[in-house]
């Protein structure tokens, strides 16, 4: 169970929380081409490493943020609101 | 008391006689004793049989690795836990102790059998198995295999204890109360950090608790022990937590611990949890869990009487237990000398000491040969006699070109063995720290950690006293201590031990639990396994429940030896959590029973209940399914509820469904955005059917949708759908619209919703509701209103689920009882009769109207289930639009909602039922949908039925086929409307 840290609410359990996949997904325009469409739908990348990915403190406040997490450590490099840029995870990123 | 207890020593109480049984054989222990040391105190060795070969076993170990002495405790007949190490359980008065896996007897066991036809089950006997013929796997194989293997059995009652969850925190967690744990946390007491202090065994101590010859800072270690922990319980900063085993490591240093809070008692407190689960969010854990002593692998290794040295010396040492009277040692290492010299002190007679190296040496060495115990250098062991218990071994030593040659029989009723320690790096690996192979230790010892964490002592091969307690305490801060013990240099043996090249036959066990032998291992090496995780599945060695804490190291040397491979290049297998059995109880906790979801009850529930209502869960909701009058049973009832709502009137709670209040000025922009519909041209005062997509383009929910002013919508969900259509509502509106100004509240449980549905509902409703004209001109199918009931303010939908004419109250919770009394009482002049979910089924599929997740599955769209023509053809996008236009999406073969009315017959077909398109088809037959929906409709006569058919739409009229266990049933293709075709009477 991770300790994660709402934006809003501070560390909180894992259990608060519901995870919603990659992140900095854009959702294409109508006019894209069905092979577009479908890796927007389907494809996704599982990396053995830092994931930046959305979460939902669902039971919390319900809001959404990004979170950078590594998925072999889950060590949480940085968390970030929806509206914000990637943040720069080279310095090894804010702790959790 | 019996020969084998010591007159003094241990801490055992002498004067506290505890009375148990074995197999329903009345023995006398000690107050501190295991049920092991107790059974051996009592000269009992003969434990269990063993997993395979039904070999008798005894006790390996004294401590939680043990792979064999497993047994069954009973206090009572729903009190049976199977699979518990002897070496764990304490002995109270009246214990009830079995040993599992024979039959008819322990001593003479039938199952025996499979250690003589072992040839036949070899390793990866299970899979090969398999490929023969299926028949014979069922009739033959699995029954007699099913009740030869295997370990305990099940209780046969449901568990009447209460199990005990709390959440922790702490800034220093410290796993395992030796030396090095002790020292860690005086260190970390001294500090303002909350120290949470944790031990599986029942007294704190660890190995010091088995040691009689060191001194720390000048005191005995039991009066170490002793002092420490007094300090340690008088801090309130410090929790000391005995009995308490961490099974489990997960992300950011939650621990798992389970405490067994009362199985060691004779008499089980009331209210009291018998175990209690914590979960511990540490700031820094401290790995004390220090080392396990390795068997050594030779052919009979496993006999009764062959007993890790450590062990031994534990029984000695902590128990009074001398674990018999004439002993061989076989090691690899000083350290175990030290077994021999406690024990021969004791008065065992110590008949000679077997060391595997050819030069040993050392202060311990010097001291065995000064008691006048021979010991054979560059020894080995040939194998071993006797049947329930050791009776003799056989020595071989080997020469200097490697060969080995028998030396002589030895008699002796005690063989103990050191092949040297494995650290117990089980949570660190669960942690997903790094492990390192150390080649002068040959151990894999903890490399870099994932976690906030740290090892200490021989967990991570510190092995001297001294350098064990300075390693601990500098964890928190450096500390010096005045140790005297004697110093050993670690040493071991890895694998089998040497033998002749010609030897056959003899079994030299590696994971006694699981009956695994060397030449398991070289089997599979043989047959390409080459890798250990594959090695591992094949001869299942180290996936017993004790998880190879005895045998994994062994069996890694004996495949890297077939291999001529380095160990770290063959593997070490993941370590899992948990590091002993945990009981279910543990986990499930509270949530059992009434409190194992929460349940959720309409305002109308009570008045239903006293009606008589028979209750069907859906989601956490309990809802009416029908209201039996007389002795009525489900069919009666929903008929005559069926046939009441079609001519003249009746009462349905429809307070369970979801609701979603969408304000904002950008509230219309936000619904079209994600409902396939068009909400622009919907007025204040009008609802429509709203559908809802994901954006793979199939159905994800519906729902009618009122404008109830220009900003704002009121949003009704299925039952089942409503927290996760808002959650999908919140996801677009913060994550991908985040420009829309809008806010989406639910309100589900702040509405109480009473639906009034039939030709006589207007009458019904008029002479209550007050400030609205529930005339058809005034009030048409789809408008909403808001006027007052008795002075409750309601919001009143005119809507309908049955294509009756109907409206739906929505009045606020509170109000929702008293409202539905004053309807019910107003309807009596009108027939007004309560119906349930059933009767609501039968009169929507009359109708065709789907439910979703019944008559759709995640693969439906709206064109297949003939709602295209809620589509807003002009909007630019919605959520699942793109998807439509695949063309796959646009197949005429699609499966399609069709009605389905059967022909010949007047039974109603199966839900779930296939459908196929001729008769007599060959298996397997082609099917080409399946039946969603099916009812017997009392106002039609007849059952009805919906279905999803490929290319259904085109087959109006067809005869359809289901094949049945009974035989087949004819069907007739129509549309999905079974009841005024016209639409009518919704328009009343
Ligand atoms: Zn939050």
């Amino acid at each position: 169970m991770m300790l994660i840290q709402c934006p809003w609410c501070g560390k909180r359990d894992e259990n608060e929380f519901v995870c919603g996949g990659t992140t900095h997904i854009a959702r294409p325009p109508s006019a894209v081409t069905d092979a577009v469409w479908g890796a927007y739908l389907f494809f996704r990348e599982n990396p053995k490493g830092v994931h930046l990915e959305r979460w939902r403190h669902t039971w919390g406040c319900g809001q959404w943020f990004n979170a950078a997490r590594h998925t072999v450590t889950h060590e949480i490099l940085a968390v970030y609101r929806m509206s914000d840029p990637v943040p720069d995870l080279s310095a090894g990123g804010a702790a959790s | 008391m019996s020969a084998f207890r010591t007159q003094t020593g241990g801490r055992i109480d002498r004067t506290r006689k505890v009375h148990f049984t074995f197999d329903g054989k009345t023995y006398e222990g000690l107050q501190g004793d295991t049920l092991a040391s107790a059974l051996l105190a009592n000269g009992v060795h003969l434990l269990g049989r063993s997993f395979k070969y039904h070999r008798p076993r005894g006790i390996l170990a004294a401590g939680s690795e043990e792979p064999n002495a497993l047994v069954a405790v009973r206090r009572d007949e729903a009190r049976y836990t199977p699979n518990l190490r002897a070496t764990q359980v304490e002995i109270y008065d009246g214990l009830q102790a079995q040993s599992q896996n024979r039959w008819p007897s322990l001593r003479w066991d039938v199952g025996r059998i499979n250690d003589l036809l072992s040839r036949f089950f070899p390793a990866g006997f299970y899979y090969k198995t398999f490929m023969w013929p299926k028949s014979a796997w069922k009739s033959l194989y699995e029954p007699v295999i099913r009740r030869a293997a295997g370990i305990g059995k099940s209780p046969t009652l449901p568990d009447p204890d209460r199990y005990a969850q709390r959440y922790a925190h702490c800034e220093v967690l410290i796993v395992g109360a030796g030396p090095a744990g002790i020292a860690a946390a005086l260190q970390a007491a001294k500090t303002d950090a909350r120290v949470i202090f944790c031990d599986e065994q029942s007294e704190m101590g660890g190995s010091l608790l088995s040691e009689s010859a060191v001194s720390i800072d000048g005191l005995s270690a039991a009066d170490w022990v002793a002092q420490s922990l007094v300090a340690l319980a008088r801090n309130p900063r410090v929790t000391l937590l005995p009995r308490t085993t961490a099974f489990g490591y997960f992300p950011h240093n939650l621990i798992g611990l389970n405490e067994r809070v009362t199985e060691h008692l004779a008499q089980l407190p009331e209210h009291c949890a018998r175990e209690r689960l914590w979960q511990v969010r540490a700031g820094t854990v401290l790995l004390a869990t220090g080392a396990i002593e390795r068997p050594l692998v030779f052919a009979g290794n496993d006999r009764p009487g062959v007993m890790l040295a450590a062990a031994a010396r534990t029984y000695l040492n902590r128990y009074g237990v001398r674990t018999g009277s004439r002993a061989v040692l076989v090691t690899a290492n000083d350290a175990a000398y030290q077994a021999a010299l406690d024990l021969g002190a004791a008065g065992v007679s110590i008949a000679a000491i077997v060391d595997v190296r050819k030069n040993p040496g050392g202060e311990l060495h010097a001291a065995a040969h000064r008691a006048g115990i021979e010991i054979f250098a560059a020894g080995t062991v040939l194998g071993t006699r006797g049947s329930l218990r050791i009776s003799g071994v056989q020595i071989g030593q080997v020469d200097g070109s490697g060969a080995v040659h028998f030396k002589r029989s030895i008699a002796c009723d005690l063989l103990l063995m050191s092949g040297g320690h494995t650290p117990s790096v089980h949570l660190f690996s669960q942690s997903r720290g790094t492990l390192s192979w150390n080649e002068a230790l040959e151990s894999f010892l903890p490399g870099t950690p994932a976690e906030n964490q740290r090892s200490i002592g021989a967990c991570r091969g510190v092995y001297a006293l001294s350098a064990v307690l300075e390693d601990g305490a500098a964890a928190i801060a450096p500390q010096r201590f005045t140790v005297t013990a004697t110093v050993t240099s670690p040493s071991g043996w890895l694998g089998a031990l040497p033998r002749p090249v010609d030897s056959h036959g003899a079994k030299a066990f590696v994971d006694w639990q699981h009956d695994v032998t060397v030449k398991d291992i070289q089997l599979a090496t043989r047959e390409g396994f080459h890798s250990i995780e594959h090695i591992k599945r094949f001869t299942t060695t180290g996936m017993a429940t004790d998880q190879g804490k005895t045998s994994n190291l062994n069996a890694l040397a004996i495949a890297s030896d077939r291999l001529q491979k380095p160990i770290p290049e063959i593997g070490l297998t993941t370590f899992r959590m948990p590091f002993t059995p945990t009981t279910f109880g543990s986990f499930a906790g509270l949530s059992r029973g009434d409190l194992f979801d929460p349940v959720r009850r309409t305002p109308v529930h009570p008045w239903a209940a006293q009606r008589g209502a028979v209750f069907e869960d859906v989601s956490l909701w309990k809802r009416a399914r029908y209201f039996p009058v007389g002795d009525e049973d489900m069919h009666a009832a929903v008929n005559r509820e069926c046939v009441a709502v079609r001519s003249g009137c009746g009462i349905f709670d429809a307070s369970t469904l979801g609701k979603i209040e969408i304000v904002g000025p950008d509230a219309a922009t936000f619904l079209n955005r994600l409902y396939v519909n068009n909400w622009s041209t919907l007025a204040v005062g009008r609802s429509r059917y709203g559908i809802l997509l994901r954006d793979d383009g199939f159905i994800y929910d519906d729902g009618v949708i009122a404008r109830t002013a220009t900003d704002r919508f009121h949003v009704t969900t299925t039952t089942g759908g409503a927290a996760r259509v808002l959650g999908m509502m919140e996801d677009y509106r913060q994550t991908e619209w985040t420009d829309l100004k809008v806010w989406l509240t639910s309100t589900t449980e702040q509405w109480s919703v009473i639906a009034v549905q039939g030709p006589n509902s207007r009458r019904v409703l008029e002479g209550l509701v007050t400030g609205v004209d529930l005339s058809a001109a005034a009030m048409p199918h789809m408008s909403v209103a808001r006027g007052a009931i008795g002075g409750v303010p309601v919001l009143l939908f005119r809507v309908s689920f049955t294509g009756e004419l109907g409206f739906e109250v929505n009045v606020p919770s509170t109000h929702g009882q008293a409202v539905w009394e004053q309807i019910f009482a107003a309807g009596q002049a009108h027939g007004i009769t309560p119906y349930g979910t059933e009767a609501m089924h039968v009169l929507r599929a009359e109708k065709g109207y789907i439910i979703v997740g019944q008559d759709t599955d995640g693969t439906v769209t709206p064109d297949d289930a003939g709602l295209s023509w809620a589509i807003g053809k002009a909007k630019p996008d919605f959520v699942g639009k793109r998807s439509l236009q695949r063309p796959s999406m646009q197949a005429p073969e699609r499966k399609q909602l069709v009605g389905l009315i059967n022909v010949g017959s007047n039974v109603p077909l199966n839900e779930g039922a296939q459908v196929v398109e001729t008769r007599a088809q060959a298996v397997p037959m082609t099917m080409i949908g399946h039946v969603t929906s099916s009812y017997y409709s009392a106002v039609l006569g007849k059952p009805i039925a919906l279905a999803l058919i490929a290319g259904g739409r085109a087959r109006m009229g067809q005869r359809l086929y289901i094949p049945m266990p009974g035989g087949e049933l004819e069907v007739q293709v129509t549309a999905p409307v079974f009841y005024d075709l016209e639409g009518a009477r919704i328009h009343a």
